[in-house]
Order: C-alpha cells, then structure tokens, then sequence
C-alpha cells in the first residue's frame, strides 16, 4: 500500500508547523507518521451509530461539579521584570523579534 | 532501616511527633540520593551508559533543589517549635516531574526548547504539598513534553534507570519519579498521566501510581500535553502514601476550570475496611494485546504474556480471599480501539499546545542570524524540539486538517464516547454487572531493556494499551505492585472505578496490600539500593 502521508503533503504539513528538517530526519518522521496512520486506520473497523456523539471530555461536567466562572478581574503579576526576564531578546520593556514580513493582502 | 526508607506517613508522623526532625529526614534522603542517582540528566552529558557508572545508577533528577529544601525543611521544624501545626506531610520530602512550573526553578519538560525557562509562578499541586509541610528536593526527568513510554526521548541524559535493573527502562513518561520513589529518594512524586504515564512506570518499577479522575486535580501550571486527557497524581511506595498525597493535592481550583467542584473526601479514613461484598471485575478484553508485526507493521492480536495474566488472577484470587466477589466475562469491546483513538486525540492536543513555543517569550531561541521572523519560528522549532513532539505536530496537524477531521479526528471523538460507555455500562449499579471495580493487568511487559522499543514510535505508544483507556474515558486507574516476574521485574495490576470513586480503589489497594503484607516478595528491595543505598 503506498504511503498516504507522501513527501508532498509531508513537507506541507512541515510548513504549517513551522518546522525546518534535515532530509533523514524527514525521511524517518514521515515512516513513522505512515506507521501510525496504519493503526488509527483500525478506527474504521467501528460500525458508528450516527446518533454516536462526539466526548470531548470524559468525565461529563454536569451542572454540580462544573465550577462557578469566577469574575473576570484584572490581576496584575508583582514583577513584570521576572516575565521579560525569560524573553530570548528585550529592549527596554518590549519583547524584540527579527523583522515580520509583510505580506499584501490580495 | 534509615530515615529515607521509611513511608510519608511514617516520616510525618516522626516529625511531627519531634522524635526526628525536618533537617534529620531531609539529610537521610539527600545521603540516599547522592549515593544511588549518579550525575543529573543535562543537554551536554555524553551518553556512555555501558561503559562507566552511568548505567548503575538511577538517574532520576533533571535538577536538584537542595537550598529550597533545607529553607523548606528548618522552616517545618521551626514550625515545631513554635508549637504551631506544620501541616500533615511534614518534613516529607518529594520530588517533582519537570513537566510542572515551580516558581524560581528550570521547568523544562525534558526539552531543549525549555532547557533554559525558570518559572515565574507555582502548579497548584505543587504549592499544595509544600503548604501542608512537604519538603521539595527537586525536578525529576520523563520523556520529552511527557511524550513517551520510556524515559529514553528526554533531552536531558542520561535518563532515568529501572531500579530492578538499570540495563532496563523505567516506563514513562514519570519515569524519574517512578525510579526517584522505587529507589527511596523520596517517599512521593508527583507525575502525571495522560494515557498511563503515572501507572505504566509505577507497575514498570514496583510502585503505587494513582491516576485520578479527570479534573479531580488541577493543572494549573502543567505544561499542557493533551488538555483532555492530562491528570496529574501522586506516585508512592504504599497505597496509604498515595491517599495522604492525593488528599492534599486534590479539590477545585479558581485558577483551572476543569478543576471539578467536588468534595474531597479523606481518602484515610475507610482505607482499611476491606472488599467483603465489592464486586471486582475481569475482563477477557484486558488480557489480550494488540502489537504492530515487527516485519509487517500489520497489527496482531495475542494474549498477555503468562507471568502478567497470573499475577493478575493471583491478586483477585487474594482479594476473594477477602471477601470480594470476582465477577469474570465483563465485556470492554472497545479497549482495543484506545491506542488508535489516542494517535489522533492527543497529536491533535499536543499540535495546538505546542504551538507557543516559539522562541519569542520564553525558553530557546536560535542564535544565528535570521532573515525574518518565520524563519527564526522554524529553526528555533527545529532544534528546539526533539523528534517526539515533532512527530506530535505533524500528526495533529494532519489528522486536525479540514478535508481528514471528519475521517479521524470526529470519528476518535465518537469512538472515545464508545470507550467511555463501555466503563458506564459496566459500572451503573443498575446495570447486568454493577461493579464496584474491574481489574486488569497495568502493563503488557514488565520493564523492556533500553535500546529495544525506542524509535519505534508505534510499538512504544502500545506500551500503554492497558491504561490509556480510562484517559479517554476520564475514570480513575490505580496500579498497585502485584509480585515479580521470573526475571525479577516488579509486575503492577491495575484497578479501575468510575468516576470519583479513588476512595473505592484505595480500600482495595490497601486490601491486597494487607493480604499479601507477609508474602516473600514483599521483601524485596531494589538492587541499586541494596548495593550502593
């Protein structure tokens, strides 16, 4: 059977991940996405019901045991400067990154 | 016996009592660690695991917090003797899988994207246990962003060992804490389980591993993996550890909305009222195993290995003994489709979750000359991420895609809710088999050698058929050491529960606990510990 994740729609997904790979490292992660595509394709030995609905959670949170939203509250942190601290490159206090192209919008 | 081999409930009970002291258990535990973990995991440690030490020792740290400890544990005693209450785990040391954020520490989740992030805040379970007087010794390694069943994708080598036999895996992902606790560098870990990474490496290294119900924890400052699934739960030596600990980490937290507003009951107090009339499941559906053929890669269905299946009969054999009533034939139809399931939910969750690490706010961030921003995104994710979390985005992309979702992504959705009936079916007390509990074996192998599944991304992800189940169901899981197998390895059976109902498998853990308590093999302590602790 030939691979259903090819090396064209691999280095797609690759661009929407905003990944950047070596060919052999490329070749051995799509092997394994086309190893795993085989299993999930178990899914389709299931007989669904079409009134089968979709669980997005577990455990069903039921009115009692759903919290209550608290107030939506501005919270500041005591000490921004920790925060910028973690940022790879700052100036002053603004978090800095290489030039964003522009793209025209058509 | 030292200090550091005693239980939580053991060394709280000492301190609080003033028969020893915070400091006194802190430094029994250190001395311990220091003799059995060897080197912490790091970036740039050569992996000569044969050759040197390296592959006697545990390895179960990513960093030691030694300074925080010994505030932490003067600040117990002080405590003391001011006669005030220092909280009912004081002076009890624990150790903390580096997915969760503490405050002024590296959190790295295993990954060179995050080797270099300190945390500006505190995972809730985390300030729980300090705040009830546990002392924290440190961030214990697991598999990349918790990705994996081994401990071997972490970025930070060398990984952890099996206690057993350190040629061989601890399971994972909390395989630090699993072999932190195995090997008595601390009575508790805290972990987390996703689709069995508390209960696969507890069973792999002889040890409690509690997986609660969804929501039962919260997980507030868990580097998220998949949000639905995520469960973090304490690892332990005995079950009356893992209740005092699920008794202080648990409860509704304003800071996570799925933390479920529900009471927590003390998990103590019916500890020891036995099973006499529980109705504990078996079902045929647990004993068998699905794994991909090693030439064909087409899946194959056989019955566990017979050590596993024995050791499981043997425990329900002895919880009879107990009075409980074993009933056998429970159907679970759906528990083969569980590991597929999880290919598509958990890539989908672990893309998105993913998706802020970027290299502009926090963590790793590429340091040659860049043209632009995409690129700077695309390298930084390159080398910043290992092959796991890689493999992760780009299933979860594909399967997450407009023209596939309706063909994987909805279809596992749906098909999850087909796992989840088959656990109600099964436990409605109005039901054909009102059970109080089914129990299985928690692993298809005891502990693999390292080197022998890893890199094969399909084999290692059924590693955790067994478990990951009640993840998609939302259920709690318990795995309790059960014995050893002919080898040696500790082989773990699993109790599962609808929902909230950790008490009920607790009083029959702590049942087979009593039951067994004079076996032979409940003496038994880990080579590593008796050669080097």
């Amino acid at each position: 059977m030939s691979d259903a994740i090819t090396p064209e729609i691999f280095d797609h997904l690759v661009l929407l991940a905003a990944l950047e790979l070596e060919p052999q490292e490329a070749e051995y992660l799509r092997s394994e996405l086309n190893k795993q595509l085989k299993a999930i394709h178990e899914l389709e030995a299931i007989p669904l019901d079409p009134s089968t609905l979709v669980t997005s959670h577990g455990v069903p949170y039921t009115a009692d045991i759903t919290p209550h939203i608290r107030a939506d509250e501005w919270l500041p942190y005591p000490d921004a400067e920790k925060i910028l601290q973690q940022a790879p490159q700052t100036e002053q206090d603004y978090i800095v990154v290489p030039d964003i192209p522009h793209t025209e919008l058509e | 016996m030292k200090l550091s081999d005693l239980s939580a409930f053991e060394l709280s009970d000492l301190v609080r009592r003033k028969e020893v002291s915070a400091m006194e258990v802190l430094d029994s535990v250190l001395e311990r660690v220091q003799a059995v973990d060897g080197r912490p995991g790091s970036l740039t440690n050569p992996l000569h695991p044969s050759e040197s030490e390296d592959g006697k020792l545990v390895h179960a740290f990513i960093t030691h917090t030694t300074e925080r400890a010994r505030a932490q544990a003067q600040q117990v005693d002080r405590c003391l003797a001011l006669g005030e209450d220092p909280g009912p785990l004081a002076g009890v040391p624990f150790t903390v899988k580096d997915i969760f954020c503490v405050e002024g520490t590296p959190s790295t989740a295993a990954s060179r994207i995050l080797a270099n992030f300190v945390a500006p805040y505190t995972a809730t379970p985390v300030l729980r246990m300090e705040a009830a007087g546990a002392v924290m010794l440190g961030k214990v390694n697991l598999d990349e962003f918790t990705y994996g069943s081994s401990n071997e994708s972490s970025a930070f080598q060398p990984s952890p060992r099996n206690p057993w036999d350190t040629s061989r895996v601890p399971g994972g992902s909390s395989g630090g804490s699993a072999a932190a606790v195995a090997a008595c560098e601390g009575p508790l870990s805290l972990g987390t389980d996703t689709a069995g990474s508390i209960r696969q490496p507890a069973s792999f290294c002889g040890v409690v591993g509690l997986k609660p119900t969804y929501g039962r924890v919260s997980r507030y400052g868990l580097i998220a993996f998949g949000s639905s699934l995520d469960c973090p739960g304490p690892l332990a030596r005995n079950i009356t550890d893992a209740a005092l600990m699920l008794r202080t980490i648990a409860g509704p937290d304003p800071r996570d909305s799925t933390a479920a507003a529900i009471e927590v009951p003390d998990y103590l107090v019916d500890l020891e009222k036995g099973v006499r009339g529980m109705r504990i499941g078996l079902s045929p559906d647990y004993f068998q195993i699905t794994y991909p053929d090693p030439k064909t890669g087409e899946l194959r269905q056989e019955p566990v290995p017979a050590e596993i299946e024995q050791a499981t009969l043997r425990a329900a054999g002895r919880l009879a003994e107990m009075g409980a009533d074993i009933v056998e034939e429970i159907p679970m139809p759906h528990t083969r489709f569980g590991i597929p399931v999880y290919f598509v939910i958990s890539r989908v969750e672990a893309a998105s979750n993913l998706h802020r690490f970027d290299g502009v706010k926090y963590g790793y961030r590429i340091s040659e000359p860049v043209g632009d921003l995409f690129e700077m995104y695309r390298k930084t994710r390159a080398r910043g991420f290992g092959p796991q979390p890689k493999l992760r985005i780009l299933m979860g992309m594909y399967v997450s895609a407009a023209q596939y979702s309706e063909q994987y992504y909805n279809r596992a959705l749906r098909v999850r809710t087909l796992i989840r009936k088959d656990f109600v079916d099964v436990f409605d007390p109005g039901g054909p088999h009102r059970l109080d509990a089914l129990l299985t074996p928690t692993t298809p192998t005891p502990a693999f050698p390292i080197g022998d599944v890893y890199g094969d991304s399909v084999l290692m992800q059924f590693a955790d058929q067994l478990n990951v189940p009640a993840n998609h169901a939302g259920i709690p899981g318990l795995t309790i050491p059960a014995g050893y197998d002919a080898a040696g390895l500790p082989v773990g059976v699993q109790l599962l529960g609808p929902d909230f109902s950790e008490a009920r498998l607790l009083r029959i853990g702590r049942a087979y606990e009593m039951v067994s308590e004079n076996d032979a093999w409940r003496e038994r302590r880990p080579p590593v510990v008796v050669e080097f602790g």
